[in-house]
């Protein structure tokens, strides 16, 4: 076998200018994919990064149906005390979960006293919410005060009512909120901040606090309407997610029963929506599509790569046969095994494919780490310019390596088999 | 004493192409037998059938009709791939145009069918060559590559390349035809010489009568009929049934 390398390794230097060609344009197939595997990665990482760190956190955590109806923010779906706790003793237990926070999500009337608009809110407790979500203190705009981001009594309203409504910091104002009996209560805010929009759902709500919005909506029991989650790794994202269904999915058996108070039949508990559901950041969020186009186009531009490595290689393989006629009638004639001069050529493609691939590996490496040296800087949305930091991973890599070099391998098939195939009397007659 | 079965025997050997509408009688029934150890030659003008013969008797090719007999073995019975092992096993090649592989050195165009062809281990492998590079005078250019030697130089190549794997038979078709009087006469001695000390059988064929002189056995060939055996062929074969 090293022979056969030996020979073919002997070939491709023998038309080292072709043999350079072929392999550069693998090369530069190479480079253009782990490139935008790269960038576009580091972007959707960021993309990604801006919903599940300034609202969505990773894994969101809601009793049954309370997504599908999520417009309506229906109180009537929140969770009850029994199964919060049932969650936080299962995040508890989870040491891949970084932060949770509790939210109770309301619409409500924002009224400056002179006009009135609706308005959605989110009660949180400010510590939590900012560990699970940390981009949120970010959106603030203007001068950062000191002290917690949000006190008891005050309200962090979105960036378009704060310019509609014409309210600033300081200023007092009144929400009204329906609760799920259908009495009204009303109750005053200070504005404590404005914060800047972002695209996607819950980018543009009103903040206060979990104690607030209770008392707000009359509130008798500590419910709540959804748990975000913040991971340690969000690469885990599938694992975890998968495990607290599983966690979760017991709950919504013996658990929810309990939680609803009606004991003896479990199976129907809690009526409509008796369990608990687990979501994910994509699944909460329009932009999972936008990442889905991303994906599209890495496998789109995978393929034009390959299609690159395929015609490469087969019409270098091909003029290979072509060329050395008389040299395969002479080898086939003095017992070369058929099998034999099949290996030759196929190892002669593989190693055009391999060396192009190794060093449009080596150059992407080379690209990605002067990336990172040069700081690269995207704009997104209406936020500061973000810093790309384009990575592969070793799994990206093994995979486009591995599809090339198959690639090339599959290109030079054809040819190596013809070449295996030759009437020795007719090669040897070529001229 | 009864002589051995001949090494290669032939019974109204018959190759006709067909091309189309067309026929052409390459070999037209003939019948002839070379014994071991013998050096022998196909003349014949241009078109006589000589390259047609030599690729049936090496398995390249197969007859149209009659039988032949190489090594013991019926070889217009044998598919492709016994074919294959059939000469790998028993016939060295030798050709015009020398047909040394461009990308390997002197030494490793002679080691090629101890590698490729049979699984030689690498102690044996470099005996081997070795052995036959002094025999063909050639070691003092074992490393290079073959347009780097002359035209005589490749082909005492060639014939060691043929020898390496101690076949039996050596098919040589028309292997001066590329080389100048005193080089092909050369070439031709060192193949006797090879006879000799490897007691390897060779035949060849030329069209050159000049080059024939060297041969012990003379086939005749004439629009693919063998006109008449030579005078040495005659001696020979009394020799032989003496
Ligand atoms: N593949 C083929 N198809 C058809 N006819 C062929 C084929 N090969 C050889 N012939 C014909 O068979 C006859 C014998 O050819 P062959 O090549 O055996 O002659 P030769 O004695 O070797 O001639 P030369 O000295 O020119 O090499 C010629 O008439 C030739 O045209
Ligand atoms: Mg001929």
């Amino acid at each position: 076998m090293l022979n056969v390398l030996k020979i073919a390794v002997r070939n491709l230097a023998r038309f080292g200018r072709r043999t350079l060609l072929t392999s550069s344009l693998i090369t530069l197939g190479i480079v253009g994919v782990l490139l935008f595997v790269a960038v576009s990665g580091s972007f959707k990482t960021i993309m990604i990064g801006q919903f599940t760190d300034s609202m969505l956190g990773h894994l969101e955590v809601h009793r049954k149906g309370y997504v599908a109806s999520i417009d309506s923010l229906p109180l009537n779906l929140n969770m009850q005390p029994a199964m919060v706790a049932k969650v936080e003793q299962a995040l508890q237990g989870m040491d891949t979960v970084e932060a949770y926070s509790e939210r109770i999500k309301l619409g409500a009337m924002f009224s400056n006293f002179t006009e009135t608009t609706s308005i959605r809110i989110n009660g949180v407790d400010p510590a939590k919410e900012i560990a699970t979500t940390p981009l949120l203190p970010g959106r603030l705009i203007g001068e950062k005060r000191a002290g917690a981001l949000l006190n008891p009594g005050e309200i962090l309203i979105p960036e378009l009512i704060a310019r509609g409504m014409k309210v600033k910091a300081g200023d007092t104002v009144v929400l009204v909120a329906t609760n799920r009996d259908g009495s009204v209560n009303g109750k005053t805010f200070t504005v404590a901040g404005v914060l800047q929009s972002v695209s996607g759902p819950s980018g543009k709500d009103g903040y206060i606090t979990l104690e607030d919005a209770r008392s707000l909506l009359r509130m008798k029991e500590a419910e709540v309407s959804e748990i975000a989650i913040r991971l340690k790794n969000p690469a885990q994202l599938d694992a975890v997610y998968a495990q607290l269904s599983k966690e979760l999915g017991a709950v919504a058996g013996p658990g929810t029963a309990t939680a609803t108070g009606s004991g003896d039949k479990p199976a129907s508990a809690g009526g409509g929506g008796g369990g608990l559901e687990v979501h994910t950041w994509a699944d909460l969020s329009p932009f999972s599509s936008i990442v889905r186009m991303i994906d599209l186009l890495a496998v789109f531009i995978k393929i034009m790569m390959v299609s690159i490595v395929l015609i490469a290689v087969m019409n270098v393989m091909v003029m290979a046969v072509y060329e050395r006629i008389r040299e395969i009638g002479t080898i086939s004639a003095i017992g070369t095994p058929p099998r034999r001069i099949l290996s030759l050529f196929l190892t002669e493609g593989l190693l055009l494919g391999a060396g192009g691939a190794a060093l449009g590996t080596a150059i992407s490496l080379a690209a990605i780490y002067a990336l990172n040296i040069w700081k690269v800087t995207v704009h997104f949305g209406m936020g500061q310019a973000i810093l790309l930091s384009p990575a592969v991973s070793v799994r990206d890599i093994v995979t486009i390596v591995a599809m090339v070099v198959i690639m090339a391998l599959l290109a030079s098939l054809q040819p190596a088999w013809k070449a295996s195939r030759m009437d020795p009397v007719r090669a040897l007659g070529h001229v | 004493m009864k002589a051995a079965m001949p090494l290669i025997r032939a019974e109204r050997l018959v190759k006709t192409y067909r091309t189309g509408e067309v026929e052409v009688h390459a070999v037209r029934g003939v019948d002839f037998a070379i014994e071991s150890k013998s050096f022998v030659v196909f003349v014949g003008p241009s078109g006589s059938g000589k390259t047609t013969l030599l690729n049936m008797i090496g398995c390249l090719d197969h007859p149209t009709s009659g039988k032949l007999t190489v090594i013991d073995t019926d070889v217009g019975q044998l598919g492709r791939r016994a074919a294959a092992n059939f000469r790998g096993e028993h016939i060295g090649f030798v050709f015009q145009d020398f047909n040394l592989i461009p990308v390997l050195t002197v030494y490793e165009n002679i080691e090629y069918p101890l590698i490729m062809v049979q699984d030689w281990p690498e102690k044996k492998r470099r005996e081997q060559v070795m052995r036959l590079l002094e025999a063909v005078g050639m070691s003092g250019q074992a490393g290079k590559r073959p347009d780097q030697i002359s035209g005589g130089q490749k082909q005492r190549v060639a014939v060691a390349r043929a020898l390496a794997t101690n076949a039996q038979l050596v098919l040589a078709d028309e292997p001066t035809a590329n080389l100048d009087h005193d080089t092909a006469y050369r070439v031709i001695e060192l193949m006797k010489k090879m006879r000799d000390e490897f007691g390897t059988t060779f035949v060849f064929s030329t069209h050159d009568p000049k080059i024939m002189g060297a041969a012990e056995v003379v086939f005749t060939l004439e629009d693919g009929g063998i006109s008449k055996p030579s005078e040495k062929a005659l001696e020979k074969a009394e020799a032989v049934h003496a």
